[in-house]
């Protein structure tokens, strides 16, 4: 990839409103917004970027599902396949004493695999050259990203746009891919 | 923002009963600002409040230290227990410190679901003490066992002797899954709420080796919309799975009692009357931890006094339920018609350990309804003081539960009198002081206020949300 490939246009903010004008503008003039940074999670901002909603719940219903499966048929096969003990004359297959453990582990199947599939999706995951866009946004910056491209993309027309919403600065960057 | 969006909004603030410009912080902290106070007690030196908590703490875990390593290398005939009484401190412990965890789950999952702002400058510091607290209850059915290093056998794992399996009909074994699924949980939940927040320090601090460490644990947190869109649901779906299981542990403890036979145990109350108690003791012992703090770490601008009010007005509820729910067991005792039912309630409220009733109820029904008045609800020396009057009267609730039941059962010829020995309370100063220690080396080396989320908090309360 080419260095201009990796070339965005980065404006900062001094508030959240301003960013949220800043990014419907953008997406009125058909340009695609590549991302936006912020020190906490802003309500509106997924329906100015028109985001999906998340399908993470999927994998929180599969894990549940897992864990109540694998532990119900386990203590099944503990207690009735494998070694039936008489245990103060109850059923081997006791169904409802079954039910707690079974809760239990269908509750830390779901959270774990929920917060799994977060750090995959999101890629999160150790690493000792974190590179924010601008080490301000995880303290008090608001940062929207535009991907430059080589054809179609007037430059000076944009970083204007930008400034008529608000924008404290623009400015060209490359980022490491 | 889209209409649907502003009308949630704006019934979110309403749940507090308390119009949008509530100052959950005092005065108008900008961004920064916010950032700055929360880091202040992890880069500067601890102040002489801070060193003379740590020495207490630290000496009461030494206690705690000598007292187990006896009693594991003695036997738990060390303890005061008897053929009669076979469970009396060390479950009363358990159960106390499994209770005060509760709280923790309560405001950072309950109310996250409630969209209660003022949870988000205790909730960090409310999980720690959920954490700390499920470590030191732990502790008890673990040196309870006598030789703890068999520990494992609870786990069902192919063994080489069958392999016999655990039983799975016991609630003691249900107590084991319910414990290490909400600490699992629990640890998770409050990880991933600090993971923002690594990356404001990582991106603080100047190269080095706190920064290394800050890198790694904030996971390549880069501030991204679509990664805060995607946290906000994962938090969702966490909260929304700890509530469940926030009841559920706590009634599996129960059921350790009500399982059983015994009057004044065999109850179909216990779950919901231990699930009331245990949020109560933990947010009595929440207010205690945060009054301490906010006072120690000045941070009296985020922990206000109206946090400290809603605290105490959760206390206030769950205080009458518990209050009430004694008042059901003794109905239930004269209603069932049974002559040792009927003889345990008569025993509790007169026999040798009257005064463990009295002190609990005392402590539990009586003081917590001086918080009707919004003077007291007000005042930090009467909240510190009634915080500390929760804790005792919950500790002495577990106890009169489980001793008072067992010391005088269905046969005259075996009833006997149990007296803790100096081990044993040992055992409970080391577990105040493992708490203690875990907790205040926590608000020296992670952030105690979850930054993020005050600042959401901050702007929304500044007009500057949109």
């Amino acid at each position: 990839m080419s260095d201009a490939a990796r070339e965005f246009i980065v404006a900062r903010f001094e508030d959240e409103r301003r960013l949220i004008d800043a990014v419907r503008a953008v997406r009125a003039r058909g340009l695609r917004v590549y991302d936006v940074y912020a020190p906490y999670a802003i309500h509106g901002l997924d329906a100015a970027m028109s985001l999906r909603r998340s399908r993470l719940s999927i994998a929180t219903l599969a894990g549940g599902i897992a864990g109540l499966v694998a532990s119900l048929a386990f203590e099944f096969y503990a207690a009735v396949i494998d070694w039936a003990l008489n245990v103060g004359g109850k059923p081997d297959n006791s169904t409802l004493a079954f039910i707690p453990i079974a809760f239990e582990l269908t509750v830390l199947g779901a959270g774990l695999a929920t917060v799994a599939a977060f750090l995959s999706r999101c890629r999160l995951l150790p690493t000792m050259n974190a590179r924010p866009v601008d080490a301000a946004v995880t303290d008090d910056a608001f940062v929207l990203a535009l991907r430059c491209r080589q054809t179609a993309f007037d430059r000076s027309l944009v970083e204007r746009l930008l400034f008529e919403h608000g924008a404290e600065t623009v400015v060209s960057k490359v980022i490491e891919p | 923002m889209t209409a649907p969006v502003v009308a949630r909004e704006r019934r979110a603030v309403d749940f507090t009963g308390t119009r949008t410009a509530t100052p959950w912080i005092e005065g108008e902290p900008t961004l920064r600002e916010i950032s700055d106070d929360v880091i202040r007690p992890l880069v500067t030196r601890p102040g002489f409040g801070w060193w003379s908590c740590f020495a207490v703490a630290l000496c009461a875990l030494l206690i705690g230290v000598s007292a187990v390593a006896y009693e594991i290398a003695t036997g738990i005939g060390v303890w005061g227990l008897n053929r009669t009484v076979g469970w009396a401190f060390d479950i009363t412990n358990f159960v106390f410190w499994i209770g005060i965890g509760h709280a923790g789950t309560l405001i950072s999952a309950i109310l996250l679901l409630l969209r209660q702002q003022w949870r988000t400058a205790i909730s960090r510091s409310a999980e720690a003490m959920t954490i700390f607290a499920v470590m030191c209850a732990a502790m008890f059915p673990l040196i309870h066992m006598g030789r703890p290093w068999l520990a494992f056998w609870v786990i069902p794992y192919p063994n080489s002797r069958g392999p016999l399996w655990v039983n799975f009909r016991s609630p003691l074994l249900w107590d084991v899954f319910a414990i290490n699924t909400y600490l699992t949980i629990s640890l998770v939940f409050w990880y991933l709420g600090m993971i923002p927040d690594f990356a404001t320090l990582r991106d603080r601090t100047e190269a080095g080796i706190r920064r290394a460490v800050y890198s790694v644990l904030s996971l390549g947190w880069n501030g991204s919309a679509r990664t805060w869109s995607r946290y906000e649901t994962t938090t969702t779906l966490l909260a929304g799975l700890a509530t469940p299981l926030v009841i559920s542990v706590h009634s599996i403890v129960s059921m350790d009692f009500a399982t059983s036979v015994l009057p004044g145990w065999h109850t179909t109350l216990f779950p919901p009357y231990f699930v009331a108690g245990a949020v109560f003791s933990g947010f009595g012992m929440v207010l205690l931890l945060l009054i301490i703090v906010r006072t120690v770490m000045h941070l009296e601008r985020y922990i206000t006094i109206a946090h400290l009010e809603a605290m105490s007005k959760i206390m206030l509820l769950t205080g009458s339920i518990v209050g009430f729910a004694y008042a059901t067991e003794f109905f239930n005792a004269w209603y069932s018609h049974n002559v040792y039912e009927r003889y345990t309630f008569v025993n509790r409220v007169s026999g040798p350990y009257a005064w463990c009733f009295w002190t609990m109820a005392g402590c539990n029904a009586l003081a917590p309804q001086l918080l009707w008045m919004r003077r007291v609800r007000r005042s930090v020396p009467a909240l510190f003081i009634l915080s500390i009057l929760v804790n005792v009267g919950m500790w002495f609730e577990r106890f009169v539960i489980i001793v008072t039941s067992l010391h005088r059962s269905f046969l005259p010829s075996s009833w006997t009198m149990y007296r803790p020995t100096i081990i044993e309370v040992g055992t409970l100063v080391g577990s105040f002081g493992l708490f203690f220690t875990c907790f205040l080396l926590f608000i020296r080396v992670l952030p105690m206020i979850a930054m993020w989320e005050v600042k959401a908090v901050a702007r929304h309360a500044s007009g500057a949300h949109v």
